[in-house]
C-alpha cells in the first residue's frame, strides 16, 4: 500500500502539461483527483515514473450552458456535480450518478474528467455520457482542440482515445430538448462499490412518442456499453410495458457481464434487465415533469 | 427503564450520561497512537509476504533489495533460526512461525522483513526481495483436511499424522441421543459462521526500542493486553537476557481491538528481535491489505445443529457437531482450558432437558486463529446457533417464532440457573426483555401486516433473537491464559487534595474506560469523576491485568476499581471517626461525606478525610489514601437482550432493506448509559456486517479473493439502519456494582436477528435457512430456485 517512487510534476497551463506529456512518454500519469490512479499505485498495480498534477491549471472547473451544449470542464469535482444547481434543475441524470460516486470525502476529490480518462467500464460517468451522447473535447499540443463522440471514446481496458500528448479537457452534451428525462442507477453491494450492473436511461418524449433515446451499462461488458438494440426498438415508438420489456430483453442479452464475487452472470443480465426497465420509467417520469 | 442515579451530576457516579474524557483528544486529532510514535533514530520495517497458500521456499534472494540505498537488512527465517526463534507459541500452546525458513502455509504469510531508514525505502526493498517458490495443492475447505490422502501440513508438530487439532466435547451424549430417539419432533439445519475480520480502523503495529546500555526493551505495541504481553515477552526472550523488569509494554491510544490485538504476530517479534540486535528503534505498521491478509481472523465455523422437541414446540434437547477451521496453527485467544471458548453457552436463553456439543478442529492452509471478535470466545457462533434453530423449530411446528420463544425461556424465578452444559447463570428475565421489543416494534401488527403483503406477492420478513450471552472471564479456578489467572485490578491513589489516579490491568480500545471507572470509583468515593485521571496501558506503571477483551473490563476490572475504592471508604470512615470524635458505627454515608447519625450538620467531606490522611492522620494508621484491588470473579455475568428486525425486499433484485430494528439490552446496572448506547450501536452494526456483508472467500487455491476493503464489504453508516435501543435493567447479584458487560452484546445478538427476519420473509417458499452473509444475490439466487423471482 505504498507507491513505487515517483516524479512529481505541478504544471500551471495544459501547454506546460503536453509538453511534460510529450518529454516523459509512456513513464507519465496525469493526475486529477486521484482517487483511481492513487490507489492503482498504492497497490502498485500502476508504477508511473512521473505523475503530473493538473490540478493547478486555472479554468478547468466549470458547468455551464453555451452554444446548444452544457459544457463541464474536466477538472470539476463530483461534488461539484452533485450539488450544482443546474444540474438538479435540468439534468437529474448527474445527480444519480453522482450521489451513487463512492462517498462524500471521494466525491470532493474525484473529477468527471478522471473518470472519463480513466476508461474503466465500471466507473459510473460513462454510461450517462453514452445515454446522452456526449462529446469529449481533447486539447494538444498548441492547444489544439479535438472533439472525440463518446462512442469512440472508449477504446479498451483502461484505453480511450486519448493520444499520450492530449488532455480531456471538457465534456460537452448537447442540450437536450422540452420533454427530455434521464435517470440513471447502479446496484452496488455497499457505498463505495463498483456498480454489480447499472443502467443509464437519457430519453425525450413528444406526445408519448418516443423521438430520443439513449442507454448506456455500467460494468457488465469490457467497455462501457451502448445498448444498441435496446434503443432501436424504443425509437419512434409509444413507450408501452412490452417494448420496455423487450427492450430491457436485448440489453440483457447483448451484454456480456462476468460472474465475480458480486454475483453470477446470469443475475447480472437479469439486473441489466431490472434496471433498465426501471430507469425507462423513471426517465419517463421526469420527461413528463419537465 | 429509568436509571436511578445516586450521586449528583456534579459527582456523576454510575448511571449518568457524562460526556467521555477521553474524547477531547480524539474529536480533535490528538489521539496518540502508535504510528504517532516517533523516536530519534528509528528504523522501518516492511514485510516480503508469499503469494501462494502453500508452497516451499526454494530461495530468497535479497541482493537487489540490499543495493537499494537506505536497505539495511533482509531478514529471513534462517536468520532467526540461529537464534532460535523463528517459531513462537501461539496462546493456545500451538506453534506459529515467526518466518518460514522452508515452507509458507497460507497467502499472505510473512517470507521475510527489510528493514530500512525509512518508510518508502523499506516498501521498495520488499518489493526488490526475490523468492522462488515451488508452490504445493493446499487444502482449503476444512472439510478434506481429514482425507486420506490430505498433506500433512503440520510434519513440524512430532508424532503428528493427520491435520486434526483437537476434540472438544460437552454435555450428555447418551442421553441426548436416547432423547432424540424418543422425540415427537426434531428438525437439523447446517449452520456455516463464515471466516471474518476484526476490521478495526488502526491496524496492527510496534515500535520496539532496546537501550543497549540499560538492556532494556520498551515495547510501544497495539495490544488488548500488554501485561501478558510483558509476561510472554519476557518467557521467550529469557535466554537473551532480557528479563522481565527489563521490559516495558506500553499500549498507547488503539483505534478498536475487537479481539484482533490480543495475538502476538510475527512482526512485532520480528521488530524486537532486530532491535535487539542492533540497538535501535524499530517501527513496523501493517497497512491495511496485510491487516485484511494475514492477522488472525475470526468465527469459521461449520455447525451441524439438531433440536429436540415435543409436537407443541416445547424444547427438550439440542446436539451439535462442529467442524473448526483454525487456519495452518491454534491461534486463537481462548482461555487455556476452553478450546471453543464458552461455546457451550448455545442452550442460549432456554430451558433444555439435556444436550450435548462436540468439535473437532483441522488445520487448512489459511491465516492461523480465530480470535474472539467482539465476543466473549466463540458465544457470536453459539448464539447463531441457537437462534436460528429455535426459528427453523417455530417453522416446523408453525408456531410464532416469539410464542415458541416465551415458552421454552428459562423463568425469571429459576435463576440462579443451572444450563444443561454445566454454566450458573447469574440473573435474567428474558420473558420482560421480548416483551418490550415486542411493544416497542408492534409485533403483533407487524405480523397483520406481513400477512397483507403475502397475499399481494410482497416480501416482509421479521426476525427474533433473544440471546444469553457470558463474559466476564473469569474466575480463577477455571480461566488462565497461559497459565495466568484471568483476574484483573485496579489501584487507587488519591492526592492530598482530593483528586485521584486510577490505574488498571486493562486497555481500553474505544469502550470509554476513562469515563467509566472514574465513575465507579466516583460513585464509591463521591470524588467528583472528572477529577479522577484513569491511566491504563503502561506495565512500568499499571498493575497486573489480563487485559481487555471478552466483555471483561466491567466485570472484572470495574469490580476491582469498586472493592479498591470500597477499602478506601473503610479508611475513610476511620479517619471521619477520628476527626469528628465519634465511633465509625455512629457514621453515616452518602456519596461524597461521612455525618454523624442524628446530627447530620456534623460532617466530613471526602475530600476533607482524604486531605487529613496527608496531614492529621490518626496514630497508629498508615499516613496516605491508595489502595488496590486485585480482583477473582466468583462467577461470570449473563447478560441478555432481545432483538426484532423487520425486513422488505426486493423480489425482483434481491435487496434486503432493513426497515427497523428494535434492541432491548440487559446489562445489569448501568454505569454511563451514553457509552452502554453507543456500544450498543456499535455492535449491532458489526452484527449487520456478517449477516448481509462480510466473509472471506478463498478459491480452490487459497487465494483470498477479497483481500482489501473494496471487496471485503464493511458496512458504514451508509449500510446501517437506525438503531432503536432500548433497555431491562436486572443487576447481577455476584458483582459489586451490579453490572454486566455490555459491549458484546450487540455483535452476538444481531446476526441471528437479521438472518432469521429474511429467512422469515422466505419461508413461505418453503426456504428453512440461508448461511450469512445474505447478500441480494443469494436471495435472488433463491428466489429463481423457488420461481419467485420478479
Amino acid at each position: 500500500m505504498i507507491a513505487q517512487s515517483f516524479d512529481y510534476e505541478s504544471p500551471g497551463t495544459i501547454a506546460e502539461a503536453i509538453s511534460l506529456l510529450q518529454k516523459y512518454g509512456d513513464e507519465a500519469k496525469i493526475l486529477s483527483g486521484g482517487h483511481s490512479l492513487i490507489p492503482m499505485m498504492k497497490l502498485r498495480f500502476a508504477r508511473p515514473g512521473y505523475v503530473i498534477d493538473i490540478n493547478n491549471i486555472p479554468g478547468l472547473s466549470y458547468i455551464k450552458e453555451e452554444d446548444g451544449y452544457l459544457k463541464i470542464g474536466a477538472l470539476t469535482r463530483e461534488s461539484e456535480i452533485e450539488h450544482s444547481g443546474l444540474l438538479k434543475s435540468k439534468y437529474p441524470i448527474f445527480g444519480d450518478v453522482s450521489k451513487l460516486i463512492a462517498d462524500p470525502s471521494v466525491r470532493n476529490m474525484g473529477t468527471i474528467g478522471g473518470n472519463l480518462a480513466h476508461g474503466d467500464a465500471a466507473n459510473d460517468h460513462p454510461a450517462a455520457m453514452l445515454a446522452l451522447r456526449a462529446e469529449i473535447v481533447a486539447t494538444g499540443e498548441g492547444d489544439q482542440q479535438r472533439v472525440i463522440p463518446i462512442d469512440e471514446f472508449f477504446q479498451g481496458f483502461f484505453a480511450t482515445a486519448l493520444k499520450p500528448d492530449e488532455i480531456l479537457t471538457e465534456i460537452r452534451i448537447p442540450i437536450p430538448p422540452e420533454g427530455s428525462g434521464g435517470a440513471y442507477h447502479k446496484l452496488e453491494r455497499k457505498v463505495g462499490d463498483y456498480a454489480t450492473a447499472g443502467v443509464a436511461v437519457q430519453l425525450m418524449l413528444d406526445y408519448g412518442v418516443c423521438t430520443y433515446i439513449g442507454i448506456g451499462l455500467t460494468n457488465v461488458s469490457a467497455l462501457p456499453l451502448r445498448a444498441s438494440r435496446s434503443e432501436e426498438i424504443l425509437l419512434g415508438k409509444t413507450l408501452t410495458d412490452d417494448l420496455i420489456n423487450e427492450s430491457a430483453q436485448y440489453a440483457s442479452e447483448d451484454c456480456s457481464p462476468s460472474t465475480d464475487l458480486r454475483g453470477s452472470e446470469e443475475y447480472k443480465r437479469a439486473m441489466v434487465k431490472e434496471l433498465l426497465i426501471r430507469m425507462v420509467h423513471r426517465a419517463m417520469d421526469r420527461a413528463v415533469a419537465e | 427503564m429509568e436509571i436511578q442515579c445516586k450521586t449528583s451530576k456534579e459527582i456523576s457516579g454510575m448511571g449518568h450520561p457524562m460526556k467521555r474524557k477521553e474524547d477531547a483528544r480524539f474529536i480533535q486529532g490528538h489521539g496518540r497512537y502508535i504510528d504517532d510514535i516517533k523516536l530519534p533514530g528509528m528504523l522501518y520495517m516492511d514485510i516480503v509476504r508469499s503469494p501462494y497458500a502453500y508452497a516451499k521456499i526454494k530461495s530468497i534472494n535479497a541482493e537487489k533489495a540490499l543495493a537499494i540505498p537506505g536497505v539495511l537488512a533482509v531478514i529471513t527465517g534462517k536468520d532467526l533460526e540461529k537464534y532460535g526463534l523463528h517459531w513462537m507459541p501461539t496462546i493456545m500452546s500451538d506453534t506459529q512461525m515467526v518466518l518460514p525458513t522452508d515452507t509458507v502455509m497460507y497467502q499472505a504469510q510473512e517470507v521475510a522483513a527489510v528493514i530500512a531508514t525509512e518508510r518508502y525505502i523499506a516498501a521498495d526493498g520488499a518489493d526488490a526481495v526475490e523468492v522462488e517458490y515451488e508452490p504445493m495443492k493446499p487444502i482449503v475447505d476444512p472439510h478434506t483436511s481429514l482425507d486420506k490422502d490430505a498433506p500433512l501440513l503440520r510434519p513440524d508438530k512430532p508424532g503428528k499424522t493427520d491435520n486434526h487439532i483437537w476434540h472438544w466435547e460437552v454435555g450428555d451424549r447418551e442421553a441426548t441421543d436416547e432423547l432424540f430417539n424418543k422425540a415427537e419432533v426434531t428438525v437439523k439445519e447446517q449452520i456455516y459462521v463464515p471466516r471474518i475480520h476484526v476490521a478495526s480502523i488502526e491496524t496492527c503495529g510496534c515500535v520496539a526500542d532496546y537501550d543497549k546500555i540499560e538492556n532494556k526493551l520498551t515495547m510501544f505495541m497495539t495490544t488488548q493486553a500488554p501485561h501478558a504481553i510483558r509476561t510472554v515477552i519476557a518467557l521467550v526472550a529469557g535466554h537473551v537476557g532480557l528479563t522481565e523488569e527489563k521490559i516495558r509494554v506500553i499500549s498507547p491510544d488503539i483505534g478498536g481491538g475487537f479481539g484482533g490485538k490480543v495475538p502476538v504476530y510475527p512482526g512485532y517479534v520480528i521488530a524486537i528481535a532486530v532491535s535487539f540486535l542492533v540497538g535501535k528503534p524499530v517501527k513496523w505498521i501493517e497497512d491495511r491489505s496485510e491487516n485484511l491478509q494475514a492477522d488472525s481472523f475470526a468465527r469459521d465455523y461449520h455447525m451441524t445443529c439438531e433440536l429436540a422437541a415435543d409436537k407443541n414446540g416445547r424444547i427438550q434437547g439440542l446436539r451439535i457437531k462442529t467442524l473448526a477451521d483454525h487456519g495452518y496453527t491454534d491461534a486463537a485467544a481462548n482461555p487455556s482450558k476452553f478450546p471453543a471458548g464458552m461455546y457451550s453457552i448455545v442452550t442460549g436463553s432456554y430451558d433444555f432437558q439435556t444436550a450435548f456439543t462436540e468439535m473437532d478442529a483441522v488445520y487448512t492452509n489459511k491465516p492461523p486463529g480465530g480470535v474472539a471478535y467482539r465476543c466473549s470466545f466463540r458465544v457470536t457462533e453459539a448464539v447463531h446457533a441457537i437462534e436460528r434453530m429455535v426459528d427453523r423449530l417455530a417453522l416446523e411446528v408453525k408456531k410464532d417464532p416469539a410464542e415458541l420463544r416465551m415458552e421454552n425461556f428459562i423463568k425469571k424465578e429459576q435463576f440462579p440457573y443451572k444450563s444443561a452444559l454445566g454454566w450458573e447463570y447469574d440473573s435474567g428475565d428474558y420473558h420482560a426483555a421480548l416483551k418490550k421489543a415486542m411493544d416497542i416494534i408492534g409485533y403483533d401488527e407487524l405480523r397483520k401486516e406481513q400477512a397483507e403483503k403475502r397475499k399481494e406477492g410482497k416480501l416482509m420478513g421479521i426476525g427474533i433473537s433473544s440471546f444469553t450471552e457470558i463474559v466476564g472471564a473469569g474466575p480463577s479456578r477455571h480461566f488462565d491464559i497461559l497459565g495466568l489467572k484471568m483476574f484483573d485490578s485496579c489501584e487507587i491513589r488519591v492526592h492530598p487534595t482530593g483528586k485521584a489516579i486510577a490505574r488498571f490491568g486493562t486497555k481500553s480500545q474505544g469502550q470509554g474506560h476513562e469515563t467509566t471507572y472514574a465513575q465507579i470509583i466516583a460513585e464509591e468515593l463521591g470524588i467528583p469523576a472528572e477529577h479522577i485521571q484513569v491511566e491504563e496501558g503502561d506495565t512500568d506503571t499499571a498493575p497486573y491485568g489480563l487485559g481487555t477483551y471478552a466483555s471483561r473490563s466491567t466485570p472484572v476490572a470495574g469490580a476491582a476499581a469498586a472493592k479498591a475504592a470500597r477499602k478506601l471508604r473503610d479508611k475513610a470512615r476511620k479517619i471521619a471517626a477520628y476527626l469528628m470524635e465519634v465511633s465509625e458505627e455512629d457514621l453515616e454515608w452518602e456519596p461524597g461525606k461521612f455525618s454523624v447519625k442524628g446530627a447530620p450538620e456534623k460532617s466530613k467531606t471526602i475530600q476533607e478525610i482524604v486531605f487529613a490522611a496527608y496531614t492529621n492522620h490518626p496514630l497508629g494508621m498508615e499516613a496516605g489514601f491508595e489502595a488496590v484491588h486485585y480482583y477473582d470473579p466468583p462467577n461470570l455475568t449473563f447478560p441478555f437482550g432481545s432483538y426484532i428486525c423487520v425486513v422488505d425486499i426486493d423480489n425482483k433484485t434481491g435487496e434486503i432493506k432493513i426497515r427497523r430494528f428494535v434492541a432491548v439490552d440487559d446489562c445489569g446496572n448501568i454505569i454511563n448509559p451514553m457509552i452502554v448506547e453507543g456500544q450498543i450501536h456499535g455492535g449491532l452494526t458489526q452484527g449487520l456486517a456478517p449477516a448481509m456483508y462480510e466473509e472471506f472467500i478463498y478459491d480452490e487455491d487459497g487465494n483470498l479473493l477479497n483481500g482489501t476493503l473494496m471487496d471485503y464489504l464493511v458496512p458504514t453508516a451508509v449500510e446501517s439502519p437506525h438503531w432503536e435501543t432500548d433497555r431491562t435493567i436486572t443487576p447481577s447479584p455476584h458483582h459489586p456494582i451490579g453490572a454486566k458487560g455490555v459491549g458484546e452484546s450487540p455483535t452476538v445478538g444481531a446476526p441471528p436477528a437479521i438472518a432469521n427476519a429474511i429467512v422469515d420473509a422466505l419461508s413461505h417458499l418453503g426456504v428453512t435457512h440461508l448461511d450469512i452473509p445474505i447478500t441480494p444475490f443469494k436471495v435472488w439466487k433463491v428466489l429463481k430456485e423457488k420461481g419467485a423471482a420478479g
